[in-house]
């Protein structure tokens, strides 16, 4: 069966800008999701500057003042989640990759696709404008919290406050646009041949993803709604004065914040999976029991998002529950890692630039899994939350999912991408200066956490108890170690123009891969398939016997 | 790509149910959880807060009862437009679809004069817990039927020519969805208050 | 499709302007069950009805029955959801004192309504 799309070669307008392929508009996420990171982690530099080096004009940004402070953390954390994690990995991996995986030609809505792009943009573009409006962008943290977020009286960026409220909505939008597209391509366009089990882990894991993420992110909506009427129209959806509730917004926004992280962590785990059965030469160990564990997380993540509150004042009842679903929802994770591992076991290992990446994710991502069961568990974490404690557990598990699960996919596709291979020597110096100091960074910050360093704090010299001038080494290492970070970035970036033209040549298959996006050119076509498959066979059967050569593609008739 | 032409990918149907309207049944899974959301914390406020009693009396319970007949009504049309376009009559169905829509803007109409009272009578958003909430609902809720109208119109034009009948059943089931948010928003902000 | 068949075959069956009548009775009964006063007819009209009619709506109008099994199932779990929600939240918001603190408007404001009720 040949394409129905045969049509005259657009302009560069249409083409690039105006596009329906789900290949074009995966590289608008994913270029505009690098773009965002860079912004974001321009943001990090900036408060780490201040932390390391009180008060001391920072290059670029001058002196950091706290309202200055508290705007740079709330958009750091609100633009790595939602302007870089949720577009590359879910965006810009899903668009490029769901298509090729399942064997079709595109998304099955193409046009709700390049909506939902313009949309993001827009969100991106209404964020971008609130830098420029009176008293900067929203200093209330990417939590939000009223009064504080209501008010502006209180958190002096009333402007960008709404502003900011208006690029979330704006992104939630976008992402259950794209997101229904996704899990309905998904569900409904696959080859013919391709049974639920023989789908690659990471459309099960993007589509999975999606499903939380639209289940969770009604009441956040509908919260947020509120809280705009409480910013703009006087109402006291929040206010205990006014008939409302400070913690309702709490309550709804976990609801969603949690099974949020899921929604990243589930994608970079399907890259991961994706990488380890490509370069250990081994199918993926227990690939049903990887996605029942997968679906348990995603359905405890809804029942764990208090353990965000554990010291706000919820009903103490409740802590106890939550305590025990969220030490609960460690198992099923753990489980994914254990298959993974065992994936590995008894594998042929090549350690390509991807798999650095991929076994790096494992590693680091334990060290944050293992340090939130203290933050779990609500006896520990009266004393631990919001200190720099919790600050290293979510980098230990963000960083993970939004930088190395990130890397991974880019050195892994990158040739199928966009026809050449990077280069494997700046790849590996890039994998080691990004892991050793991401590790130098957030260490002492477990250890100043533990010693009471609490977060969000611009200058501990102002308050007394927390003034300690011993510890201050510790803060400095920190933020030497991001200067080294963000400096071996630029190694990656160079690596990624340059070779877009003086790269190797990748042909179809460079990584010897057996799952559908690699049996075709490199970059594949409008229309992806010059005749569209059919699938006999799982996506990772590699090593089997009696065959010439260590893989047998998905679409090779018996 | 012309705009009619489809992608592969929009006519398989490894479930069973055709893209457009397994899409459809999306998106009313996500409305389930922006309504439900929104209509929760209303409910644990008003239980929580039974002074909002008095406020909640003044609002106007003939109109929110005409309002649930109009979408009734409407409802009705929806599904013998449904009816109309298995049948192969698009230019039946886009009539229908059209009533459908006229029982949008008369819902839409008498929310207009309930609330331009209402609001002259001193009731505005900000006026208390209970019209905050009351505002919010009916008004996101009157956002859902105003743009259910725009894309039903749409779907009639095309229906009108007989192109794209699949869509006739996928406006109906979000219409109906619609209709059964307000189903629930009758009794809680007009009767049961 | 043997599906699209088979639900083609079911609204060819189904008498819409019945159920349409069924569904304007039943709000006739909801108003009517209001004006009674008597809280337990008046939460049973108004509820009890609304849970009928949106059964009614869905099964005949949806044709949700004669769909795949699991778009039902889908739409049930956003639901149950939303009551967990519900269960994890409403003991915070519902209430206006507890082991260590008092809202006092929120108190105040049930009492001088109680209050104004009894004058």
């Amino acid at each position: 069966m040949s394409t129905q799309t045969e049509h005259a070669e657009p302009g560069v307008l249409k083409k690039y800008l105006w596009s329906t392929d789900h290949k074009v508009i995966a590289m608008q996420y994913l270029f505009t999701g690098m773009a965002m990171a860079l912004l974001g982690g321009f943001f990090a530099y900036g408060f780490r500057m201040q932390l390391g080096f009180p008060d001391h004009s920072v290059p670029g940004l001058g002196l950091i003042t706290p309202g200055k402070y508290n705007a740079l953390v709330t958009m750091h954390g609100s633009i790595m989640i939602f302007w870089v994690a949720m577009p590359v990995l879910i965006a810009a991996f899903g668009n490029f990759l769901i298509p090729l995986m399942v064997g079709c030609d595109d998304m099955a809505f193409p046009r709700i696709n390049r909506l939902s792009y313009q949309v993001f943009l827009l969100s991106i573009l209404v964020l971008l404008a609130s830098f420029f409006v009176k008293g900067g962008p929203f200093g209330g943290a990417w939590t939000a919290y009223p009064p504080l977020s209501a008010s502006g009286a209180y958190n002096l960026t009333p402007i960008g406050a709404t502003l900011w409220l208006v690029a979330v909505a704006l992104e939630f939008v976008a992402f259950l646009m794209g997101g229904i597209n996704f899990t309905v391509t998904a569900m409904n366009s696959r080859a013919p041949g391709m049974k639920m089990y023989d789908i690659p882990i990471l459309v099960w894991m993007i589509i999975l993803a999606n499903v939380i993420f639209m289940a969770s992110v009604g009441p956040l909506i509908a919260g947020a709604i509120m809280l705009l009427f409480d910013q703009t129209m006087a109402t006291g959806f929040y206010d205990p004065t006014r008939g409302g509730d400070p913690l309702l917004w709490q309550h709804l926004f976990w609801f969603f914040g949690h099974p949020e992280v899921y929604v990243v962590l589930l994608p970079a785990m399907g890259i991961v999976a994706e990488i380890i059965a490509v370069f250990a030469r081994k199918k993926i160990f227990g690939y049903k029991m990887v996605l029942y564990t997968a679906w348990a997380v995603g359905f405890l993540s809804f029942v764990v998002w208090a353990h965000h509150q554990f010291v706000a004042g919820i009903d103490p009842r409740m802590a106890n529950i939550f305590s025990i679903t969220t030490l609960l929802i460690s198992i099923p994770i753990a489980e994914m890692v254990f298959l993974y591992i065992a994936t590995l076991y008894g594998g042929s290992i090549h350690l390509d630039t991807p798999m650095l990446w991929a076994l790096g994710f494992v590693v680091e991502f334990l060290i944050g899994g293992v340090t939130g069961i203290f933050l779990g568990s609500s006896g520990t974490d009266i004393y631990l939350h919001d200190t720099y404690f919790l600050i290293a557990h979510f980098h230990y598990t963000f960083v993970p999912i939004a930088i190395i699960a990130t890397f991974a996919g880019i050195t892994f596709w990158y040739p199928k991408m966009f026809g050449r291979m990077l280069n494997e020597t700046l790849g590996k110096i890039h994998f080691w200066g990004t892991i050793i100091p991401f590790n130098v960074i957030f260490i002492p910050l477990f250890i100043t956490g533990i010693a009471g360093d609490q977060r969000r704090v611009y200058n501990y010299a102002l308050f007394a108890e927390q003034s300690r001038p011993e510890l201050q080494h510790l803060r400095t290492v920190s933020t030497i170690a991001l200067l080294f970070m963000l400096a071996f970035q630029l190694i990656f970036l160079f690596n990624f123009f340059w070779s877009f033209r003086r790269g190797k040549e990748a042909g179809a298959n460079p990584w010897r891969s057996a799952t559908l996006e690699w049996t075709v050119p490199s970059p594949p076509p409008h229309g992806n398939f010059a005749e569209m498959p059919t699938v006999y066979r799982g996506p990772y059967e590699y090593g089997l016997p009696g065959h010439a050569e260590d893989f047998v593609p998905q679409n090779v008739p018996d | 790509m012309s705009a009619t032409a489809k992608p592969i990918a929009n006519t398989r149907s490894g479930t069973g149910i055709p893209t457009a309207r397994l899409i459809t049944w999306w998106v009313i899974a996500s409305e389930i959880v922006i309504f439900g959301g929104l209509l929760a914390a209303y409910v644990m406020h008003r239980i929580g807060h039974p002074e909002w009693a008095d406020a909640a009396s003044h609002t106007n319970t003939w109109a929110g009862a005409f309002n649930t007949f109009v979408l009734l009504t409407s409802s009705l049309c929806a599904v013998l437009a449904h009816k109309a376009a298995d049948a192969r009559d698009g230019p039946r169905a886009a009539k229908l679809l059209r009533l459908t829509s006229l029982g949008g803007l008369i819902f839409l109409c008498v929310k207009g004069y309930e609330w331009t009272t209402d609001i002259r009578d001193g009731f505005v958003l900000s006026s208390g817990g209970f019209w905050s909430f009351y505002y919010t609902l009916a008004g996101l809720h009157g956002l859902h039927v105003l743009a259910g109208m725009i894309i039903m119109l749409i779907v009639s034009a095309d229906a009108a020519k007989n192109r794209e009948l699949q869509r006739v059943e996928c406006i109906g089931l979000y219409w109906h969805f619609v209709d059964i948010v307000w189903i629930f928003l009758f009794p809680l902000l007009y009767i049961a208050r | 499709m043997t599906t699209e068949a088979q639900t083609h075959a079911h609204v060819d069956h189904t008498n819409y302007v019945k159920v349409w009548a069924i569904l304007v009775a039943l709000l006739v009964v909801s108003v009517a069950g209001s004006m009674t006063h008597i809280r337990e007819v008046v939460l049973v009209a108004a509820f009890g009805v609304a849970v009928v009619k949106a059964y009614l709506v869905a099964k005949n109008f949806m044709h949700i029955t004669v769909e795949k099994r699991w778009v039902p199932y889908l739409l049930v779990v956003c639901l149950l959801f939303i009551v967990i929600l519900f269960a994890g939240v409403a003991p915070d918001v519902m209430h206006h004192s507890g082991l260590h603190w008092t809202n006092p408007s929120a108190n105040q404001a049930e009492r001088s309504a109680a209050g104004a009720k009894r004058e």
